[in-house]
């Protein structure tokens, strides 16, 4: 370090002389330098947002002809598009059954990963068994691997099944109907797990030893500890992993895409949406619509628990 | 045809009956757990907590790794043999080493580009009186997905003969400044360049979020001593600031370089990988599920896989350097 700190003196700042009166101006000539600097990448980031958002609320026909700039001069709301996108047309195009969808895959693999993960991640940290280190660096491990280096032999697990020699362990998951969900809860969780029981780690090994040792010695088991002492008191990571859980599950595509293709039946927002900048790229009434229904519950989730989301974010920041 | 509401039903009921069905799993294992001997090691105990995860981690993600290595070695089907034939024709074929260079500029930019955003605009905002707005509008892009994202963007590169009324934000900027609007996702390699200001884009919030927390932790003594001695907000930068936040700089970019490796959807959803904007993932996805090549999109993973240790490995060294300098 290049500056010890002054731990002596008692109050540093307020002893400071007072600023010349060409210190004051230079000071806030560079202060209102910074801020202009920071309101124009602040805008550069809001603006392609704010530019969608306004269009998706503008009629077809202007979208189309003019931006969306002139909306200001010109200003013309309407809900048609919403309405559209929504409901409009045949099945195959209405986005509110793709809707249901992104919330029957992300809200079960929430709950999966979850759980599982502050299971495993309470046996690693608190009980005691030879091979436990090794264990979790296995699983710390697993996080590096890129989910394409697990596509093709899932896939083909689910629908080959397993066979040992000749007898077939696993029958294929020929899954009809809504039960096709169960392979991409399964995909989901699996890819959550890694990531997941490492966070989760982080928190539950920040428990006081005295409290577990305490009720061991009062003769609890595992069962009963995990229960009444550790998930209480776990509950902001819990909620912290829940939503980053949950924002992965509902804005994924690639997993999606494999494991549950692209039928109105299972297949989520994200992949609809692609489909659509494909084939339709010019239907901006229908693409800027259907872009802000599919952000509606990430930023109602972002804007109202933020707090745990940014914790679960510093928490995993170690992510590989 | 109306929205079916009744439609919807059976995918719900499946939901709840997944989840009870998990959950009672769950309990039974909670109770079971507390059930079984009393040892010196707690191997029931730990075997009732790790099996459910342990099966999904082996067969979701340990065997496949294997497999996808032996496939690699492997043909089309995945049956006959071939050598070291699909990384030769992956190093050989020049659309591949096009995607190749994508990838490479991806990791060069994405990374470097995001962390410098976040960075400067974290020190900017510090202890502003808007701090957390202006935190939040950095972010927000964060929680959005890189589909909605790459719609965002293709809006913003939208593009509209010249002499027409331009509805993409960027061509009108060219054309107020008296240029010619351009199909901007059309022209290599700029159009690359373009799809990876959308990562820039998503990934400078978490760039920002990530190192305001270490600004904050700059032991405040240090900041007024250096005011003190007359060090102006340039100087207390580069002397102070990111000398102190230096491990964590260089973890933001590491995680950021490992997730573009991995790019994916913005490149589907923006151009399908067309007009030579592919990268590794994309083009793994289309060889090995839409033109059946399972050895060369199994080529591809195993690749990517070989691209992303190296970081991982300093990355973890990293953090074992920080955790032992704090602990002296």
């Amino acid at each position: 370090m290049i500056l010890s700190p002054p731990r002596a003196a008692p109050e540093p700042a307020r002893a400071a002389p007072r600023p010349t009166a060409v210190q004051r101006v230079r000071r806030r000539l560079s202060g209102s330098g910074a801020s202009a600097a920071a309101i124009v990448i602040a805008v550069l980031w809001t603006l392609p947002t704010a530019g969608l958002l306004i269009s998706s609320l503008r009629p077809e026909e202007q979208i189309k002809t003019t931006g969306w700039w002139t909306f200001f001069a010109e200003p013309v709301l309407t809900l048609r598009n919403y309405d559209d996108v929504l409901f409009g047309g045949t099945s195959q195009r209405q986005l509110a059954s793709y809707f249901v969808n992104s919330f029957v895959i992300a809200l079960p693999t929430m709950v999966f990963v979850v759980v599982l993960a502050a299971l495993t991640a309470y046996a690693l940290a608190w009980m005691n068994f030879p091979g436990r280190d090794w264990i979790f660096i296995g699983i710390f491990a697993l996080q590096i691997v890129p989910l394409q280096m697990s596509l093709v032999p899932l896939l083909s697990l689910f629908s080959d099944g397993v066979t040992i020699g000749t007898t077939q362990v696993l029958p294929p998951w020929d899954l009809p109907g809504a039960f096709q969900f169960t392979r991409v809860w399964v995909a989901h969780t699996i890819f959550g797990l890694p990531l997941g029981i490492f966070l989760m780690h982080n928190f539950i090994t920040q428990l006081p030893k005295s409290l577990i040792e305490a009720a061991r010695a009062d003769g609890a088991g595992h069962g009963v500890i995990f229960r009444r002492i550790v998930l209480p008191l776990i509950v902001p990571a819990l909620v912290s992993l829940s939503i980053l859980q949950f924002l992965w599950g509902w804005n994924d595509l690639l997993v999606a895409l494999i494991f549950a293709g692209g039928s109105v039946e299972v297949a989520p927002l994200t992949v609809r949406l692609a489909e659509m900048a494909g084939t339709r790229g010019e239907e901006w009434q229908r693409l800027t619509a259907g872009a802000f229904v599919s952000m509606v519950v990430p930023l109602i989730v972002f804007f109202s628990l933020q707090r745990y989301f940014v914790r679960g974010l510093l928490a995993g920041s170690m992510k590989g | 045809m109306a929205f079916d509401i009744f439609a919807e039903l059976p995918k719900l009921l499946w939901l709840v009956i997944a989840v009870a069905a998990f959950l009672a799993v769950i309990g039974v294992l909670l109770v079971a757990v507390d059930g079984g001997p009393r040892t010196r090691y707690d191997w029931w105990q730990a075997a009732c907590f790790l099996t459910p995860a342990g099966i999904l981690l082996l067969v979701g993600l340990v065997y496949p790794v294997v497999r996808t290595t032996v496939l690699s070695f492997h043909g089309p089907g995945g049956d006959t043999p071939v050598g070291w034939d699909n990384y030769v024709w992956m190093f050989t074929r020049p659309e591949i080493l096009l995607v190749l260079r994508n990838t490479l500029l991806w990791v060069v930019f994405a990374p470097l580009l995001a962390t410098a955003t976040g960075l400067v605009y974290s020190v900017l905002v510090d202890r502003s009186r808007y701090e957390s707005v202006a935190k939040s509008l950095l972010f927000m892009p964060m929680a959005i997905s890189f589909v909605g994202a790459s719609i965002i963007w293709k809006f913003v590169y939208a593009y509209r003969p010249a002499g027409a009324d331009q509805i993409g934000v960027l061509n009108q900027l060219v054309v107020w400044a008296g240029g010619e609007p351009r199909p901007w996702l059309l022209d290599g390699p700029l159009n690359t360049l373009l799809l990876i200001v959308v990562l820039i884009w998503i990934q400078a919030g978490f760039a920002m979020v990530i190192l305001s927390a270490a600004i904050k932790a700059v032991p405040a003594e240090i900041v007024e001593a250096a005011r003190i001695d007359g060090v102006n907000g340039w100087q207390l930068f580069w002397r102070i600031t990111l000398p102190s936040i230096w491990p964590t700089v260089m973890v933001v970019l590491i995680t950021i370089s490992v997730q573009t490796l991995k790019v994916f959807d913005i490149v589907r959803t923006m151009t399908g990988g067309q007009f030579g904007t592919s990268v590794i993932a994309n083009e793994m996805y289309g060889q090995a599920f839409r033109y059946g090549q399972l050895g060369h999109g199994s080529a591809l993973a195993v690749f990517m896989f070989v691209l992303v240790i190296p970081l991982v490995l300093v990355q973890i060294r990293n953090a074992r350097r920080t955790r032992e300098a704090q602990s002296l």
